[in-house]
């Protein structure tokens, strides 16, 4: 008998520890926050009111109007996520009597409030003046409020309802309604809680800032058109959108931020550079991609990886769209306060219907040339979960391109499975791949076979 | 000389490898289990699928002879089956020896000579036995895992032994086999094809030689190629000893290889080779049946529904999540709770007559709604039966979720060789896709997956990486074969 070979199949080596690489304005809008954290708390002793609020829809600039502090919880437990910590206070919630499927984003709200309400950075948050809800269309903001009002008995709340764009078309009946809330509503409890006047000049300044900020943001999306894109549009859009999405929308200091913004990316693409990566430039485009729903925030650099990875860049997410879809050419006006901030609420992401969604997402994957669309599908999210399977696949019907479909959570850790992702992730870069080899005739649609039925629902 | 291209699709439960040749026609497969060390594993497919390739060399070498001469088609039946029983007595022979280390310095020197005089009694008996049932009942083809075809006698006679001994020795025994077979089953042990294959036909000669004695006995059935080839069993097996010498000689060159399966990105392979199972799945599916527009794969651990153009790529797919119900462990799981087989398992199904209800989408509660309807009196058949289309319904509502069923529809993986599963999945398919859907399922349905990657490799299509991802050294290893 012969001796044992050596081995057919050779080991892999062991993986290299890598260093972390950060952009000059993902250090900006952390310093960004981290003040305003600060200010937060040292609300009690300067005597600046504080106003609980989302980030859809969000009325930030008259939040700055009136000198008041914002706090986006959901913005807080996404920051948990981040930082690892938010699976504790998602158990503290649940043995507090929230079930398992409760959006986590809300538990870990709970959990915080239950830990003695510290904020991501260590520093005590103040309990809210006023627990402000310009609802856009997800049905849990309104629970989860009614919750926090329990939690802080007293709290003055003020509630805007935003009716439901569900043809993308606003009606003067709309704005109407909405500026009536506005006046009647929210003004006077703001006007209640800060004890100070509303002062309109104060608010059209503010909203100037805001609609140069949008001019920037936008400016710097439609960069990620050019190949290679400069930037990824979703894992550091997430950071990019930080400071218009938290409360800097209306303040000089975010028009500064993307124009400086804008600057590094414009420059970037200047000279044909690919996305920064947390392990440096990425070494070659080879996929890009159109993403449906938010990245996974407990695993968001092992995540981010699976795709740089491979060469995938994002282009276009909706996920950035979430605090206003700007890019399409919304703009808050000075000249018009009351009637803009109705228009912007009435025309978020969150508050269009599902086949207004696909046409968006239609736009994106045609306008910056994506080789394939994915979802990321939350499982906690029982309002923007539901009808993505639909969305891919008339999408996949529309234009004929690789399409996939992953499932994690926002910030519960346990539904992260990475095996079961990258298994998905990497069926899905070499779907694309064996499309681009095989040529053009492969990127064709094939119709739409599913419109009618969405429609129909959608009236029902 | 011609070029073989290798697929190894290393599964959650079983690592499987497929060659072909330059047709795309499967030479060789080989199947094993998945265990803790997937270098190994892979190796032990890739081994068997070789010596697997050399049996189908012979056959084409002597395709003319072999039409003609029944009994040297036996013969070589017979050789196989025989040559399966060496690779096992290799196998059960690192065992015994490393179960006599484990005993040696496991129990204290009091107990010790309890446990190895029961050890060495054992393999004795159950040696034999288990030779006889490759040589006489076809075990091989009925099971291709060591440790199970090993276990199941080992059991019986640890068993038999604890019943009838004063000392109790079925806690010991069982520990020293526990402790042992996981380090030789992650060892791989030395298989010269020439060496196993002479040691096959030197024991087919006593087979034949015990041939003439027992023909005589009462109600043994008349076999005529047997009666053929006892009578000048020295001449055929001269002719094939010419050309076995020959082919075991003969390079077998893999010119390429492509990995996959739920084990692959732990393959030792170069990044480059490895696929993702769901497009190798897809594309087997599509080689056995290029019609095939949807593939059902129903594996170990996953279930996948994936949707496939006219040239067998992928338009899209979904997988199960989270939860394995439904797929082969659970199956396995379900014949354990019963005391039976996995075969038996599906075959049992197929009797029911008027399925349960069973609704549990959990693994360990579908147990206990087993065990309930047990209780209440209800017959095992229909109990299974309704077990079995829980499974298919889980699998129909991911198909929905894939795009639905177009024709042709294939199903592949470990779980399409249970008839009770294809008989809900017709029904289910008929009952909602209509009745003109043709339903294709393949004799190597497990082996599709390693059937896609070895296609994958003969294109020659190695996966795009970006530039730092990809291997400096080639992708080929040089060495070639089982013997280097």
């Amino acid at each position: 008998m012969a001796i044992a070979p050596p081995p057919f199949f050779k080991a892999k080596p062991p993986a290299k520890p890598v260093e972390v690489v950060k952009e000059r304005s993902m250090l900006l809008q952390k310093e960004m926050l981290a003040k305003q954290f600060h200010d937060l708390s040292a609300a009690k002793e300067t005597g600046r009111k504080v106003v609980y609020t989302f980030v859809p829809g969000n009325l930030s600039e008259l939040i700055l109007a009136f000198d008041m502090l914002p706090v986006y919880p959901e913005i807080n437990a996404l920051q948990w996520g981040m930082r690892k910590k938010s699976g504790s206070m998602i158990r503290d919630a649940e043995k507090y009597g929230y079930s398992e499927d409760v959006c986590t984003y809300v538990k870990c709200d709970i959990g915080m409030f239950l830990n003695g309400n510290i904020g991501p950075t260590g520093e005590k948050l103040p309990p809210p003046d006023l627990l402000l809800l310009s609802y856009t269309g997800c049905f849990t903001f309104l629970k989860w409020f009614e919750n926090l009002q329990k939690l802080y008995p007293g709290v003055p709340v003020a509630m805007l309802h935003t009716p439901y764009a569900a043809d993308g078309k606003i009606t003067g009946e709309m704005v109407t309604y909405m500026v009536k809330q506005l006046e009647e509503e929210v003004i006077p409890k703001m006007e209640m809680v800060s004890g100070k006047k509303f002062d309109r000049e104060k608010l059209s300044q503010h909203l100037g800032y805001a609609r140069d900020s949008e001019d920037w943001i936008s400016k710097i999306f439609a960069l990620t058109k050019q190949k290679p894109s400069p930037i990824d549009a979703y894992f550091a859009g997430v950071y990019y959108i930080g400071p218009i999405n938290a409360g800097f929308r209306g303040a000089e200091s975010a028009v500064e931020y993307y124009r400086q913004l804008y600057l590094e990316v414009a420059e970037r693409a200047a000279h044909g550079k690919t996305p920064v990566t947390p392990e440096g430039d990425l070494e070659e485009e080879r996929f890009r991609l159109v993403v449906e729903g938010p990245p996974n925030w407990t695993h968001f650099r092992e995540f981010w990886k699976l795709f740089y990875d491979m060469g995938a860049v994002v282009v276009a997410s909706s996920y950035t769209k979430v605090g206003g879809l700007f890019d399409e050419g919304f703009r808050h006006d000075p000249e018009k306060p009351f009637e803009s901030l109705a228009r912007y609420c009435m025309g978020c992401y969150t508050n269009i219907s599902l086949p207004e969604r696909i046409n968006l997402l239609e736009r994106f994957i045609k306008e910056y040339k994506a080789d394939g669309f994915l979802i990321n599908s939350i499982k906690s999210c029982n309002s923007f979960s539901a009808g993505q399977l639909l969305i891919m696949r008339e999408l996949e019907q529309r234009l004929g391109i690789p399409v996939s479909f992953i499932e994690s959570d926002l910030v519960d850790p346990r539904y992260f499975s990475y095996a079961n992702i990258k298994n998905r992730l990497d069926s899905f870069f070499q779907m694309m791949e064996q499309r681009k080899r095989a040529g053009s005739h492969h990127s064709e649609g094939r119709g739409s076979l599913l419109l009618p039925i969405v429609e129909s629902e959608a009236v029902a | 000389m011609s070029n073989y291209y290798l697929g190894i699709d290393l599964g959650s439960t079983t690592s499987k490898a497929v060659i072909i040749n330059q047709d795309d026609e499967i030479i060789g497969r080989g199947i094993t289990n998945t265990r803790a060390n997937y270098e190994v594993a892979a190796e032990i497919a890739r081994i068997a699928a070789i010596f697997n390739a050399r049996f189908s060399l012979l056959k084409r070498a002597m395709h003319s002879e072999l039409v003609s001469n029944p009994e040297l088609q036996r013969y070589i039946a017979d050789l196989e089956e025989a040559f399966q029983y060496v690779e096992f007595r290799i196998r059960a022979d690192r065992l015994y020896r490393q179960m006599v280390t484990t005993a040696s310095a496991y129990f204290p020197l009091d107990r010790q000579p309890a446990v190895l005089a029961a050890l060495g009694k054992i393999f004795e008996v159950a040696i034999p036995e288990i030779k006889h049932q490759y040589l006489h009942e076809k075990l091989g083809a009925k099971n291709q895992f060591f440790r199970d075809i090993f276990f199941e006698q080992y059991n019986q006679r640890v068993t038999a032994l604890d019943q009838t001994s004063a000392t109790k020795l079925f806690e010991p025994l069982m520990t020293t086999f526990d402790k042992s077979i996981t380090p030789v089953e992650n060892e791989m042990l030395p298989m010269d094809f020439t060496a196993l294959v002479h040691e096959a036909m030197d024991i087919l000669q006593e087979k034949y030689a015990g041939f003439s004695e027992r023909k005589l006995r009462p109600g043994f059935a008349f076999d005529e190629e047997l009666q053929l080839l006892a009578g000048n069993v020295r001449e055929v097996s001269e002719t094939i000893k010419k050309h076995i010498d020959r082919i075991a000689q003969q390079d077998i060159a893999i010119a390429n290889m492509v990995g996959t399966g739920y084990g692959r990105a732990l393959l030792p392979f170069p990044q480059e080779c490895i696929r993702s199972e769901i497009l190798c799945h897809a594309f087997g599916a599509h080689i056995a049946f290029p019609n095939t527009r949807t593939v059902l794969d129903i594996g170990g651990q996953d279930t996948k529904a994936i949707q496939v153009d006219e040239e067998g790529f992928v338009t899209s797919f979904q997988m199960n999540d989270r939860c394995a119900a439904g797929c082969g462990r659970y199956l396995g799981y379900i014949a354990d709770e019963l005391g039976i087989t996995l075969s038996e398992l599906g075959e049992s199904a197929t009797h029911a007559e008027c399925d349960a209800q069973i609704n549990s989408t959990c693994t360990v509660f579908a147990g206990a709604e087993l065990r309930e309807l047990q209780n209440l009196g209800v017959r095992r058949e229909d109990i299974l039966g309704g077990l079995h289309k829980a499974i298919v319904s889980r699998a129909m509502s991911l198909i929905a979720r894939s795009g639905g069923v177009r024709n042709e529809f294939t199903f592949t993986g470990g779980v399409a060789r249970n008839p009770a599963v294809l008989k809900y999945l017709r029904g289910f398919i008929r009952e909602n896709y209509g009745e003109d859907i043709t339903m294709n399922i393949h004799t190597d349905s497990i082996f599709m997956g390693a059937l896609g990657g070895a296609r994958f490799a003969r294109l020659g299509v190695n996966v795009e990486l970006p530039k730092s991802k990809r291997s400096s050294t080639p992708i080929m290893p040089e060495l070639e074969g089982e013997l280097l």
